[in-house]
């Protein structure tokens, strides 16, 4: 008995402590219960609410471009799509067969769609053709019924209606890319089919005519099906813009250029620097990079000599030549020499042992400013860029706005050059050449500029001097905002200006083809004529660069800048055509047309032809 | 020498056992209205209100309906329930007797679905009883507890000392839990083997020896390593580390703390808790139903649970302590255990403290056999209890 009650004391101990045990994990289990669901709660309520709610952006429409007078450059198109959804679609197969004697869809599509959608869930829907025809979505919707799980869907294509025209100043919209993704924090940019500016004004205003994303909340289960539609933000649309472009011009100017094999022409407007036409040839289609462009066409354009992709009017940057010598005449007017003063051009100048020639072989005689523009006398300013050094020319050209960027609205600017002796220091190491300096004073050598810079230093000669900045979009501050007079005299602004009609409408003066056929409208402008190499003094001898025989690349570019009515200056106008030989002959009747077709488009300017 | 003086002992101290065997009082049988009036009643409500609890989550875990799991759940309850109590009603000295041959059915029932198993790659390793589908593992804890309580009822407590005398029990417990885990099923597996050690240790061996067994169980940790299934070591592994594969193995358990977390202190309400609902938590009806449950009910909720449960494991503790004989004690400590060890591993498991190892939440899970083996075991203890001034000799007179 004592054995029993020795074995049952025992036992009772250790059934307690089993109690005990057991007392203690369930105080933990509750603990646990506590430290999930009353400390962490509030992390897991978050991540529960994660797990249930799937928010789908919705895409806002892009904002449409229109051109000054309201027309419509850049707009939205539907595309429609078909797709199929496989628990909808009692048979996929005869339902995408059915679907077949509709629209044209290939065997091998069908096999293709049967197969992606075994892999996915039953509710997802699958591609099966894009890009239908109005016919092809009527046919689709009327025999709906006999299409289960079939599905037509819409979405929004960029189109450009004047594709080439104005590729290079609308640019275009492609998809988005790491970077662009990586850079901008826009949930939009992580949508598929979402497209971003890729260049011109569809990158510049990106922001703008994206618009803000709406945003559907919507409650998913585990597998991911939709289980309803919680709340719903529509979003902004883009907002819509309005160019300072004339659509007119502007394809007046395209197609006037397009009888050249490479050519830019730019219009601004002289008060504002609004630009009215900026067009450069070739061009190239711009849905090409929506809809997904070929390695083939890229490389074709992009290898192509005549460089379809780039904007000549801001990409281009050529040696001005002689339409850079107003630079030259405004600072020896600036630094003290008389317009008066006469230069001696026997066809040469001499120094040291170099001979740098006038493009009048015999040349000029006794020559002073004002025919030396127009007979576009390239001694004379040999002459006063020695006497005023390289540097007084660069600053002058400076306040032109040629040597550095604009700041266009349209991305990829270039700055030009403009040299100087301490840029030459820094840039290519070697000390200034008294030759260059003469060199500059003609626009060339060193010296590059854009079409733009040309128009834009024309209409800063013209409007007396104020330092217009060019613009497709208005500023917020609105056309006439923060323009500055740049501090040339006037007196030195005539006298370049009495130069620039006589190289137009003087008896000796290079230009006088471009003269207006307006009535009672007169125009100024300059021509140039720049080399793409250095004449040798063989080839000279030979008379070489003359011949119009020699390879296309080797040809002289033909450059004019000028602006018009003389009197009332209203727009500038600068034409490049590479390689086209002739400031004269090739580029000037070019922007005789332009300036005239500006002028006749001019609304204001119409009312005073009409009453003369 | 002192080994062959302890078989004397020994021997003498089985002399005096049959001695008490000529001096027991034989009891009367108790007549139906005292065993009725002798049942514990409170242990009886609580196994129902737990029971009711899982039919709410049930219906909930359908989604408003009784359909699929809901109403299966009442039915199978009802008939456990009458299962436990006609066990209540039964002698408890039949069980007695008959506990060593219910051990051999289980083991031979054990062994003939894992040669099935062999024979059918993949079959089903359960009986169909209709409204259960019977696992013989299930069954075998029951059959383990009575085995082991009517093996040591007899041992004397420097007996228990006996390491010789250990190995019978320790093989009955670690047969069938080898067979268990080759299913494979490792949370039934290692649930035999604690419910087997803690009758060890309630029969009086020594702790030094619980010592000695965990170390050499450690020391066979990388061989059980090597045999378990892939899957089974993805699990540990995920424990350890769940966030490790977020949308594989470790899914389930984020996805219950997420549900558990959310639920906060009073739940997101009945029918509505989104992990749930929506499909985001797994397994909602079986292992982790309470999960389910402490979303929607939130952490009240899951503690009105535990503590029923926790009622129902000190009823079972005070019906051990208080009974007259070494086998009944042992016994409802053992199915106490038994409990026990199915709420902590499936409340640790969704919790995320051990690894998913499969256990459901007795009475409350969908599910036929964990919810039967706990009623009958329920039974018994009730039985126990209705029978606690009987006494049971310790060397009964075989018939």
């Amino acid at each position: 008995m004592y054995q029993e009650a020795e074995r049952h004391r025992s036992f009772t101990r250790r059934a307690l402590f089993v109690g005990a045990l057991q007392t203690g994990l369930f105080g933990l289990l509750a603990g646990r219960l506590y430290h999930l669901q009353i400390d962490q709660s509030q992390t897991f309520a978050l991540l529960a609410e994660d797990n249930r709610v799937n928010q789908h952006l919705i895409v806002p429409p892009r904002g449409r471009i229109f051109d000054a007078g309201g027309r419509l450059l850049a707009r939205n198109v539907p595309t429609y799509r078909v797709r199929v959804v496989r628990e909808q679609a009692r048979d996929i197969r005869r339902t995408l067969e059915d679907l077949a004697a509709l629209i044209d869809l290939p065997q091998a599509t069908i096999d293709e769609v049967v197969a992606k959608a075994e892999l996915r869930r039953a509710f997802v829907p699958i591609e099966v053709r894009e890009d239908l025809d109005w016919e092809e979505v009527s046919t689709i919707a009327v025999h709906a019924p006999e299409l289960p799980g079939v599905v037509l869907e819409s979405s929004l294509l960029r189109d450009y209606p004047y594709a080439e025209v104005l590729a290079h100043v609308l640019g275009y919209v492609g998809p988005v890319n790491e970077a662009e993704q990586k850079e901008d924090g826009d949930p939009l940019l992580s949508m598929p089919t979402f497209r971003i500016g890729k260049n011109g004004i569809e990158k510049a205003y990106d922001a703008v005519l994206r618009g803000r994303a709406g945003l559907s909340r919507i409650e998913v289960n585990a597998v991911g099906r939709s289980i309803r539609e919680l709340d719903r933000d529509d979003g902004d649309p883009g907002r819509d813009l309005r160019l300072s472009l004339d659509l007119e011009l502007q394809r007046f100017c395209f197609e006037r250029l397009s009888s050249e094999l490479a050519a830019g022409a730019v219009v601004v407007d002289v008060a504002t620097g609004a630009v009215l036409a900026l067009a450069s040839v070739p061009s190239f289609d711009p849905r090409a990079f929506d809809k997904g462009l070929s390695h083939r066409q890229w490389r074709d354009w992009r290898d192509n000599p005549r460089h379809p992709l780039v904007n000549k009017c801001t990409r281009g940057q050529y040696p001005p030549g002689s339409t850079f010598k107003m630079m030259t005449a405004l600072a020896a007017l600036e630094e003290g020499i008389s317009p008066n003063y006469e230069a001696y051009c026997p066809g040469y100048m001499s120094l040291g042992r170099a001979r740098f020639h006038c493009w009048k072989e015999h040349g000029h005689g006794r020559i002073a400013l004002n025919q030396a523009l127009a007979q576009s006398c390239d001694v004379y300013f040999y002459d006063v860029a020695r006497r005023i050094g390289v540097d007084a020319i660069a600053a002058m050209a400076e306040r032109f706005g040629l040597g550095h960027e604009l700041g266009i609205d349209v991305p990829g600017e270039r700055p030009g050059l403009i040299p100087t002796r301490a840029w030459k220091k820094a840039a290519v190491g070697e000390s200034w050449q008294k030759g260059e300096t003469l060199v500059a004073g003609i626009g060339q050598g060193f010296v590059l500029a854009t079409p733009l810079q040309l128009a834009i230093m024309t209409a800063r000669l013209c409007n007396g001097g104020m330092a217009v900045r060019p613009w497709l979009v208005e500023p917020e501050a609105g056309a006439l905002a923060g323009i500055e007079p740049i501090g040339v005299s006037p007196q030195a602004l005539r006298a370049v200006q009495a130069g620039m009609h006589e190289v137009i409408n003087g008896r000796r003066g290079t230009a006088r083809k471009a003269r207006l056929d307006i009535e009672g409208v007169e125009m100024a402008g300059k021509t140039g004529t720049s080399q793409v190499r250095r004449i040798s003094r063989t080839e000279r001898a030979a008379g070489a660069h003359k011949r119009k025989d020699r390879p296309w690349e080797e040809r002289d570019h033909a450059l004019f800048v000028c602006y018009a009515p003389y009197d009332a200056p209203r727009y500038a106008v600068s034409v490049i055509v590479e390689h086209g030989q002739s400031g004269s002959g090739t580029a000037s009747p070019i922007a005789r047309d332009i300036m005239t077709r500006a002028l006749e488009l001019d609304p204001s300017h119409s009312r005073t032809l009409a009453r003369v | 020498m002192g080994r062959h003086a302890r078989d004397g002992a020994a021997a003498a101290g089985r002399g005096a056992g049959r001695m008490s065997v000529a001096t027991r009082i034989k009891p009367r049988d108790l007549r139906l209205v005292e065993k009725l009036a002798g049942i514990h009643w409170p242990l009886v409500a609580l196994t129902a209100t737990l029971g009711m609890i899982g039919y709410v989550v049930l219906y909930s875990a359908g989604g408003g309906h009784h359909e699929p799991w809901a109403l299966r759940h009442a039915l199978r309850l009802l008939f456990g329930a009458a299962l436990m109590l006609a066990i209540a009603l039964t002698g408890i000295r039949f069980w007695f007797r008959w506990a060593y041959a219910i051990y051999g059915v289980c083991l031979g029932l054990l062994v003939a679905v894992e040669i099935m198993g062999e024979l059918n790659k993949g079959a089903q390793r359960w009986i169909d009883l209709g409204v259960f589908q019977l696992q013989p593992s299930e069954l075998m804890k029951i059959a383990l507890a009575l085995a082991l309580a009517r093996y040591f009822h007899s041992a004397y407590l420097d007996e228990v000392g006996r390491p010789a005398y250990l190995l019978p029990p320790i093989l009955m417990a670690v047969v069938p839990a080898a067979l268990v885990l080759r299913q494979p099923d490792l949370g039934t597996a290692v649930m035999l083997l604690a419910m087997g050690g803690g009758l060890l240790f309630l029969a009086g061996v020594r702790l030094w020896k619980f010592a000695l067994a965990i170390g050499l169980a450690a020391a066979a940790l990388p061989i059980i390593w090597s045999q378990m299934h892939d899957y089974q070591k993805q699990r540990v592994l995920t424990f350890l580390e769940p966030e490790r594969d977020p949308l594989g193995a470790g899914y389930h358990i984020i996805q219950s703390k997420i549900a558990l977390g959310s639920g906060g202190l009073w739940g997101k309400g009945l029918l509505n808790g989104s992990q749930a609902q929506l499909s985001f938590l797994p397994e909602k009806q079986t292992d982790f139903a309470f999960t389910m449950l402490a979303e929607e009910t939130g952490f009240f909720g899951g503690l009105v649970v535990l503590l029923i449960c926790f009622a129902i494991l000190m009823a079972l503790l005070a019906i051990g302590m208080r009974a007259a004989h070494q086998f009944g004690r042992l016994l409802a400590i053992a199915i106490g255990i038994n409990f026990f060890l199915y709420v902590t591993i499936n409340v640790a498991m969704v919790t995320g403290l051990i690894p998913v190892v499969g256990v459901p939440l007795p009475l409350v899970s969908y599910g036929g056999t964990a919810m039967l083996t706990t009623l009958i075991g329920f039974g018994l203890v009730l039985c126990i209890d209705v029978n606690r001034f009987t006494q049971i000799p310790r060397f009964p007179v075989e018939t």
